[in-house]
C-alpha cells in the first residue's frame, strides 16, 4: 500500500518514523506527473486540519470557561484522533470513515445511549438538574427579607447587553451586579446624597423606563455573592434595596435542609426530593436513577396504562393496515398498467406518483383542510354540505388517517411492485402455462412469492416508517379526538411516537417528563426491532422456497 | 397479461399506422374494452384520486378571499393576492432556511456516505465486518426517537458553542448529518462494489494515489447513486418536522414544515389562502427535482430507500 499513497507519504514528513524512507522517495519520483495535484491536495489537507484544530482549541477553551468537562475531554479526544488519522500512514481506511463517524458517534450513538440513560431517571419538571443546582434553586426561591435590616440606596442599571442590574451603596462602597453576576465593587461611582448618579461601565435606567419595566425590576434578584446562602438584594420601589436571606438552611455535613421559620428538617429521599418526617417535600428536586419506574408507569400507572395500551394497539393497526392497503392498491394498479398494449402508461404513471412527490407534511396539512368538518371540500362540495366529523369522530378519524396515508403511500407501492413485476422472468410464466396452471394458480404459486421476495424488505421498512409516522398524525389530527376518560392529553389517533412527544412536554404544552418519554422511545425501538427481525426471517424463508 | 410477447410486437405497428382506430380493425370494441379499455377507466379514476387534492390546492392558492370556505369553488376566481401576501410574512425566510438546511445536509450526506462506502468497499481492514454490521444495527434506531436526548445534548453544547446549540440551523444540520452514515452507507456500498476493482488497480499502477482514485475515478463512476442519495436526503430533510420543531425555536429560524404547520394549526380558517399559496411554492422544488430525476429515484427505491 505504501507506494500507492503519495499524499500521505508527503504529509508524514512531520512525524518521523513509519515506512522505509527509500521506498517513499521512490514512489515520489514515480508519480512525477501528479506532483502538482498532490501538492494542492496537501495544502487543502493542511488547511482543513488547521481549521479542525483551531475549532478544537476554541471549544476546549470555551468548555473550560463553562466548566463543561465532558465536552472538553470529548473534544480533546476527537482532535487527537483526527490528527492521528490524517497525519499517520497506518490508518488509511479511517481517513475516509472518520468524518461521517464523528457525526454518527455524537448525534446518533451518543443520543441513543443517552436516551437509554434518561429512561432510567426521573428527568423532567421538578427534577431538571443536579442536586447542587437544586439546592441553589431552593435557597434562592425561598428568601425572606432580613428583619430589621436597613435599606440600601439603590439604582437600577443596565449593562452593555441590556441585562438589568442593581447598583447599591453598602458601607460607603458602591456595588453593582445583575441576576447572573453577583454584586461587585465599582470604582469611580458618583453618589450624591442617597442617590447614585453615575456608575462607570453601566447605564442608569431612566425613570420612565423603570416604570415601563416595573415587573422586571420588582422581581429582579441580584445575588450578594456566588454562595447562595449569602442571599440577595431586591427592591420594591427602585430606590431602596433590602437584603434577603434564604429561609432554608442547607447543612452539607448532615445533608439536610432546615426551614429556619418552622424548624422542620428535610432529608433527601430516593426520588430526588428533600422530604420532611411528615412526608411533605420541597418544590425543587434533582435527577436520580429510578430504575424501571418509568417503564412500570407506562404499563401499570392508572393515568398512562389505559391510554398506552390503546395507543399501542392502534399503532400496530395503523402501521400494518397502512402497509397492506397501500401495497394492495399499488399492486392492483401495477397489474392494471402492466400491459404493454395500453397506451399513455407513462402519462398515467407520472400523474399518479404526484402524491408521492410532494412533501408529506404539506399533504397532511392539505388533507386536514379538505376534511374539515364545517368548511372542508369533502363535506361541503363532494357530500353536499354534510357535516361529517372526519377528524373529530374517534372511528372516522382513524379511517381518515388510513385514507390519507393510502393516498400518500400507494404511488410508492405502485412503483416498487411495477419494478418487481417486470423483473419476473417470462419463461417462468410460460413454464407455468405449459404445465397447465390456471391464471390464478400461476399468480398464487409463481408471481406472488417472487413479488414478496423482491418487495419484502421494502414492506418491512415501510412498516417501520409508518410505525413512527409522526408527521402525518401530528399534522392531520394532532392525535385527536382526545380520550375523554384519560387525564393525560392523548387521543384516539395518537401513535406511540406522538405519545412520546406529548409526554415529553418538550414544546411546553404539558409538564416535562423526559424520563417517561425516553422509556417509551426504548419501548418503540424494541418493538420495531423485534418485528423487523421476525419479518426478515420470514422473507428469508420465502427466498429459500423459490 | 397472458401472452405478452406477440402482443407487444403488435403495438409499434398499430401505433405507426395511425391513431386509435386501427386497433379496432383487428379487435372488436367490446374486446378492446374488456382487455384494454377498462384499464384506462381505472387509470383515469386513479389519476383523479391522486391529483384532485393538488388541483384543489392550486385553486385555493389563487382564490381571492383566502378562507377555507371561499376555496371550495374551484377556479371561480383567479388572483395572485395570496402569493403577494406571502411577501409580508416570514415565508421567504422559512423557504431560505429550508433550502439552506436541506442542501447542506444533502451535500454533507453524499460526501460522508460516499467516502465511508469507498473505504468499506475498497479496503480490507480489521473491524470492517463489525463496522458494516453495526451500521446495519444502528440504522434500526431512527434518530427522531431520540429527540429528547438530542435536545438535551444541544442544551449542553449550546452553553459552550452557541452555534451548535438549541435554536441554531447549523446544529440542526449537524444532527441530520449524524444520520447520514447509518442510512446511506449500505445503499452506496452495494453500488460501489459493482464498479470493477481493475479500474482502481490500473490507476494505482499508473501512480495515482488513493485520494486521486477516489475523487477522479470512483466518484464519477458512481454518480447515479450519489444523485439518488443526495435527492432522497434533500427530500427527507425538506419535510422533516419533529427534530426541526424541537431544535429551532425562534420564528425566523423555522423551516417550512414548522412554519406552515404553525399557520394551519393556529388559525386554519383565516390562513388557508396563505397556506395554499405557500404549499404550492414549497412543493415546487421537490416536485421539480422528483419529476426530472424520476428514473434515478425509481432505481433507488428498488434498491431499498424509503422517502421520509
Amino acid at each position: 500500500m505504501s507506494t500507492s499513497q503519495p499524499t500521505s507519504v508527503v504529509s508524514t514528513s512531520a512525524p518521523p518514523g513509519g515506512a522505509p524512507p527509500g521506498q517513499a522517495r521512490g514512489a515520489r519520483r514515480l508519480r512525477e506527473p501528479h506532483a502538482a495535484g498532490s501538492t494542492r491536495g496537501l495544502i487543502v489537507k493542511i488547511a482543513l486540519m488547521a481549521l479542525v484544530n483551531a475549532f478544537g482549541a476554541y471549544v476546549v477553551l470555551a468548555a473550560w470557561a463553562e466548566g463543561s468537562f465532558g465536552i472538553l475531554w470529548s473534544m480533546v479526544a476527537l482532535v487527537v484522533v483526527a490528527d492521528y488519522v490524517y497525519f499517520s500512514r497506518r490508518s488509511l481506511p479511517m481517513k475516509y470513515i472518520l468524518p461521517g463517524l464523528v457525526f454518527l458517534l455524537v448525534y446518533q450513538i451518543y443520543v441513543v445511549l443517552y436516551t437509554g440513560y434518561v429512561a432510567f431517571t426521573n428527568y423532567g419538571d421538578g427534577h431538571n438538574s443536579t442536586k447542587e443546582d437544586a439546592i441553589s434553586a431552593l435557597l434562592a426561591q425561598n428568601e425572606r427579607r432580613v428583619e430589621g435590616s436597613a435599606g440600601l440606596p439603590l439604582a437600577v442599571i443596565q449593562d452593555g447587553d441590556g441585562n438589568l442590574g442593581f447598583a447599591v451603596v453598602r458601607d460607603g462602597e458602591v456595588l453593582a451586579g445583575t441576576a447572573e453576576q453577583p454584586l461587585e465593587p465599582v470604582d469611580g461611582a458618583v453618589v450624591e446624597g442617597s442617590a447614585i448618579t453615575d456608575v462607570p461601565g453601566w447605564t442608569l435606567l431612566p425613570r420612565a423606563e423603570i416604570l415601563a419595566r416595573q415587573a422586571d425590576v420588582t422581581t429582579l434578584r441580584v445575588p450578594v455573592s456566588d454562595d447562595p446562602e449569602a442571599g440577595s438584594v431586591r427592591t420594591q420601589d427602585a430606590r431602596t434595596g433590602y437584603s434577603y436571606r434564604p429561609s432554608l438552611e442547607y447543612d452539607a455535613a448532615a445533608d439536610t435542609m432546615t426551614d429556619l421559620t418552622t424548624g422542620t428538617v428535610y432529608r433527601p429521599n430516593a426520588e430526588g426530593l428533600f422530604e420532611a418526617e411528615d412526608g411533605s417535600t420541597l418544590g425543587v428536586g434533582w435527577r436520580v436513577a429510578v430504575g424501571l419506574d418509568n417503564f412500570s408507569t407506562a404499563f401499570a400507572d392508572d393515568r398512562y396504562a389505559g391510554p398506552f395500551v390503546r395507543i399501542l394497539a392502534w399503532t400496530f393497526a395503523f402501521a400494518l393496515l397502512s402497509v397492506v392497503t397501500t401495497f394492495l392498491l399499488g399492486l392492483f394498479l401495477a397489474m392494471v398498467f402492466n400491459d404493454p398494449r395500453m397506451r399513455g402508461r407513462k402519462i398515467y404513471r407520472t400523474l399518479m406518483i404526484l402524491p408521492y412527490a410532494i412533501p408529506g407534511f404539506l399533504a397532511a396539512l392539505l388533507w386536514s383542510g379538505l376534511l374539515n368538518r364545517r368548511f372542508g371540500f369533502i363535506n361541503e362540495v363532494l357530500l353536499g354540505g354534510a357535516e361529517i366529523g372526519w377528524l373529530t369522530d374517534p372511528w372516522l378519524a382513524k379511517l381518515s388517517v388510513l385514507g390519507v396515508n393510502l393516498w400518500l403511500g400507494f404511488p410508492y407501492m405502485f412503483l416498487i411492485t411495477t419494478g418487481a413485476l417486470q423483473a419476473i422472468p417470462h419463461d417462468l410464466l410460460e413454464a407455468a402455462k405449459v404445465d397447465g396452471a390456471s391464471r390464478f394458480r400461476t399468480w398464487r404459486s409463481v408471481v406472488m412469492p417472487l413479488l414478496l421476495v423482491a418487495t419484502g424488505p421494502l414492506l418491512i421498512s415501510s412498516f417501520a416508517f409508518n410505525f413512527n409516522n409522526f408527521t402525518l398524525i401530528y399534522m392531520l389530527t394532532n392525535g385527536g379526538p382526545r380520550f375523554t376518560d384519560a387525564s393525560v392529553p392523548l387521543g384516539h389517533t395518537d401513535i406511540l411516537i406522538s405519545m412520546v412527544y406529548n409526554v415529553s412536554g418538550i414544546d411546553g404544552s404539558a409538564p416535562k417528563n423526559y424520563g417517561l418519554a425516553s422509556a417509551l422511545s426504548i419501548v418503540i425501538f424494541v418493538i420495531v426491532a423485534t418485528v423487523s427481525a421476525l419479518a426478515f426471517r420470514q422473507t428469508r424463508k420465502l427466498e429459500e422456497m423459490s | 397479461m397472458a401472452t405478452p410477447a406477440p402482443v407487444a410486437a403488435s403495438v409499434p405497428r398499430a401505433a405507426s399506422a395511425g391513431e386509435a382506430p386501427p386497433q379496432r380493425h383487428r379487435m372488436s370494441t367490446r374486446r378492446w374494452f374488456t382487455e384494454i379499455g377498462w384499464r384506462h377507466v381505472v387509470g383515469v379514476v386513479a389519476v383523479v384520486y391522486a391529483a384532485f387534492p393538488l388541483v384543489y390546492v392550486v385553486s385555493a392558492s389563487l382564490s381571492e378571499g383566502g378562507t377555507l370556505t371561499g376555496s371550495n369553488a374551484l377556479f371561480s376566481e383567479i388572483s395572485t393576492e395570496n402569493y403577494a401576501a406571502l411577501g409580508d410574512t416570514v415565508f421567504w425566510t422559512w423557504m431560505g432556511n429550508t433550502l439552506f438546511i436541506a442542501i447542506s445536509t444533502a451535500i454533507g450526506t453524499v460526501l460522508m456516505g460516499a467516502s465511508a462506502a469507498y473505504a468499506f468497499s475498497r479496503f480490507r481492514f480489521t473491524g470492517r465486518r463489525v463496522g458494516l454490521t453495526s451500521l446495519l444495527v444502528i440504522q434500526m434506531f431512527p434518530q427522531m426517537l431520540a429527540f429528547v436526548a438530542i435536545f438535551l445534548l444541544l442544551l449542553g453544547l449550546g452553553n459552550v458553542v452557541p452555534s451548535l446549540g438549541v435554536n441554531s440551523k447549523i446544529a440542526l444540520i449537524c444532527v441530520y448529518l449524524g444520520g447520514a452514515l447509518g442510512v446511506n452507507t449500505f445503499l452506496m456500498y452495494g453500488f460501489f462494489n459493482t464498479v470493477p476493482r481493475e479500474l482502481d488497480e490500473a490507476a494505482k499502477i499508473d501512480g495515482a494515489s488513493h485520494t486521486q482514485i477516489y475523487w477522479t475515478i470512483i466518484l464519477r463512476l458512481v454518480s447515479p447513486i450519489l444523485a439518488v442519495v443526495g435527492l432522497l436526503s434533500f427530500i427527507s430533510t425538506f419535510g422533516e418536522f419533529i427534530i426541526a420543531r424541537v431544535i429551532l425555536q425562534s420564528e425566523s429560524n423555522w423551516t417550512l414544515a414548522v412554519g406552515l404547520y404553525g399557520w394551519v394549526s393556529a388559525l386554519l380558517e383565516a390562513n388557508w389562502g396563505l397556506f395554499a399559496a405557500g404549499a404550492v411554492l414549497a412543493a415546487i422544488p421537490v416536485l421539480a427535482l422528483f419529476l426530472f430525476l424520476q428514473k434515478y429515484i425509481v432505481g433507488g427505491l428498488t434498491a431499498g430507500a424509503v422517502k421520509g
